[in-house]
C-alpha cells in the first residue's frame, strides 16, 4: 500500500445501512454516510441545527472545554445570514491579485527553503508553518505573528494524552483576547479591526461575538489545512507522474485541487443536533441527538463518483463536499484553495520529485471505523529541478 | 461565435461574446456579479446557477443527474435553472439570455 493511500472505511456500513454509530463522551453521533442524505441533512437546518450548544456540533464534542459560540459556524439562519454577510468578503480576498501574489512569495520561499535541506518533516516542520504565514495574509497581520501560532503546535485544541484539551483552548482565547485589546487601541486594517467596526443588526457586536469569529478562523483552517498540504505532498511523492503532468499541462491543477480535497477530506465529518423526530435511512432519531455530516464517505459515494477511491487529477465532474455543503459551506474555502493551488504550482516549476523517508500515519477512530486522515509526522526530502 | 447576455439581479445587462469554454468561465472572466465559479467548474458548488431564458431551455443538452442533484438544494431554483458551469458554449446559443439566480 502506498503511504499516500487513504481508506475507506465506511464503504461496506454506507453501503448495507447509510449510517454509522460512534460514542463521543457519553454523547452518541448516528454518522450520516450517503452522498445524497449528507447533502439533504446538511440543506435542512431546521431538523438537523447547528446553533445548539456551544462545541456539540465538533466531533469529538467541545462543550467542556468552551462555551464560545463560534460564529458564523455555531448559528443557524436567518441570524447565520446576517453574520456571515458581514465576514463573507473579507474570507473571499483570497482571489485577488495582490492576495495571490504575496501567497506565491510565502510558498516559494517555503519550497526553496525545504529544498535547500538534506529532508523536511512535512507536518510541523512544513505544513504548520505554511499554514500560519499564509493565515496572516487572511488575517492582514504582520508575518511576524506566525511565529507564536508555529509555536502552539499542530493540534490548538487537542494534545495527544486528550482529544479535547482545555489548557490549549486557553492559549487561543487568551492571544485572541490581547489582539482584540490591541485592535480596540490602535485600530487597523486587520480582520480584528474589521470585526470591531462591523454593525450586526444595528450594534456593535460584542466582544464575545468577534471571539467567537476569530476562534473559528484559527481552529477551523489549521488541522484541516495542514492535513490538505500533508497529503498532497506524499500523494505527488507516491506519483511523481502526476507532478509532471502537472508541469505540462498547468490548466488541470484548478481541477487537482478540488480532487485532492475530495480524495483526502481533511474534515472528516462535521455534527449536527436533532430538533424534532424524523429518520435517516429509515434510522430513528430523536430529538437532541446528535448526527454527523460525514463527508470523507459521501466523498468516495461509487453511486456519485466514478472510481472514487482513485484520484483522478483532472476529475471533470467533482460534486465534492470536503468544504461542506449548503448555509454553512466553509468561510475559509477560498484561501484553501488558494493554497494549494499555488503550493501546485510552487512545486511544478521547482521540484522535480520527493521521496519518503519516514511516515507516521494519524489514523482517527470513530466507533468501529478507523480512517486514516494524515500523519502525525512524515520524513521528505525535496529534488530541485536541475538547471 | 456566440453572443451570450447576463441580467443579474441588480438588473445589470452584461453582452459577451465567445466561441468556447464554459458560460459560468465566460461570466466569472468578466467579473459578472452573482456567478463566482468557486470549485472551477467541477459541479461542486452552485455558485453559477443561472435561469435560462424559456425560449433557449430546450436548446441546450439537458442537465445530468449529478447537476439535478445539485440544483435540487438550491432555495432560488425554478424549471430553468441550469449551473453554467456545465453549459459549453457554441454557436448554438447564440443570442441566449441567462439570469443570475443569486
Amino acid at each position: 500500500m502506498k503511504k499516500s493511500e487513504l481508506n475507506d472505511p465506511f464503504e461496506q456500513a454506507r453501503l448495507e445501512k447509510g449510517y454509522g454509530e460512534m460514542d463521543d463522551q457519553n454523547d452518541p453521533v448516528v454518522m450520516v454516510l450517503r452522498h445524497k442524505d449528507v447533502r439533504r441533512c446538511a440543506h435542512n437546518w431546521k431538523t438537523f441545527q447547528s446553533g445548539a450548544q456551544p462545541g456539540r456540533i465538533v466531533v469529538p464534542s467541545e462543550v467542556y472545554i468552551r462555551d464560545t459560540r463560534q460564529i458564523p459556524f455555531e448559528v443557524d439562519p436567518p441570524a447565520h445570514g446576517a453574520y456571515r454577510a458581514l465576514v463573507e468578503d473579507w474570507f473571499r480576498r483570497p482571489l485577488t491579485p495582490a492576495y495571490e501574489v504575496q501567497l506565491k512569495a510565502q510558498i516559494d520561499l517555503a519550497i526553496e527553503e525545504a529544498l535547500s535541506r538534506e529532508s523536511v518533516e512535512a507536518v510541523e516542520g512544513f505544513s504548520l508553518p505554511l499554514q500560519s504565514r499564509a493565515l496572516t495574509l487572511l488575517l492582514n497581520v504582520p508575518l511576524a505573528e506566525a511565529e507564536e501560532w508555529i509555536s502552539w503546535g499542530v493540534h490548538v485544541f487537542r494534545s495527544e494524552e486528550s482529544k479535547t484539551d482545555a489548557s490549549k483552548a486557553n492559549i487561543l482565547y487568551d492571544y485572541i483576547d490581547q489582539e482584540i485589546d490591541k485592535a480596540l487601541e490602535n485600530p487597523g486594517d486587520d480582520l480584528y479591526s474589521v470585526l470591531l467596526a462591523a454593525e450586526y443588526e444595528g450594534r456593535k457586536l460584542t466582544r464575545e461575538e468577534i471571539k467567537g469569529v476569530m476562534v473559528l478562523t484559527f481552529a477551523g483552517g489549521r488541522d484541516t489545512i495542514i492535513n490538505y498540504v500533508t497529503n498532497a505532498i506524499t500523494y505527488l511523492a507516491d506519483h511523481p507522474q502526476s507532478l509532471e503532468r502537472m508541469r505540462k499541462e498547468p490548466e488541470i491543477i484548478s481541477k487537482a485541487v478540488e480532487e485532492f480535497v475530495r480524495y483526502f477530506s481533511p474534515l472528516t465529518h462535521m455534527g449536527r443536533v436533532v430538533t424534532e423526530d424524523t429518520q435517516v435511512c429509515a434510522h430513528a432519531l430523536k430529538p437532541d441527538s446528535r448526527i454527523s455530516l460525514c463527508w470523507a464517505s459521501a466523498n468516495r459515494d461509487a453511486s456519485v463518483f466514478d472510481n472514487p477511491n482513485e484520484v483522478v487529477l483532472d476529475r471533470k465532474v467533482n460534486p465534492h463536499v470536503a468544504f461542506g455543503f449548503s448555509h454553512h459551506k466553509c468561510l475559509g474555502q477560498h484561501h484553501a484553495r488558494q493554497i494549494m493551488k499555488t503550493l501546485l504550482q510552487s512545486l511544478t516549476e521547482k521540484v522535480a520529485s520527493i521521496d519518503i523517508l519516514d511516515a507516521k500515519a494519524n489514523v482517527e477512530q470513530w466507533g468501529d471505523f478507523d480512517r486514516k486522515v494524515g500523519f502525525h509526522s512524515i520524513q521528505v526530502k525535496l529534488n530541485p529541478i536541475q538547471k | 461565435m456566440a453572443k451570450i447576455t447576463f441580467i443579474t439581479r441588480d438588473n445589470e445587462t452584461i453582452t459577451l461574446e465567445a466561441s468556447s469554454g464554459s458560460i459560468m468561465e465566460l461570466a466569472r472572466d468578466h467579473n459578472v456579479k452573482g456567478i463566482d465559479g468557486d470549485c472551477g467548474g467541477v459541479c461542486s458548488c452552485a455558485t453559477c446557477h443561472v435561469h435560462v431564458a424559456p425560449e433557449y431551455f430546450s436548446k441546450l443538452k439537458a442537465a445530468e443527474e449529478i447537476e439535478k442533484d445539485m440544483l435540487e438544494f438550491e432555495d432560488t431554483t425554478n424549471e430553468f435553472s441550469r449551473l453554467s458551469c456545465q453549459l459549453q458554449i457554441s454557436e448554438a446559443l447564440d443570442g441566449i439570455t441567462l439570469k443570475v439566480a443569486n
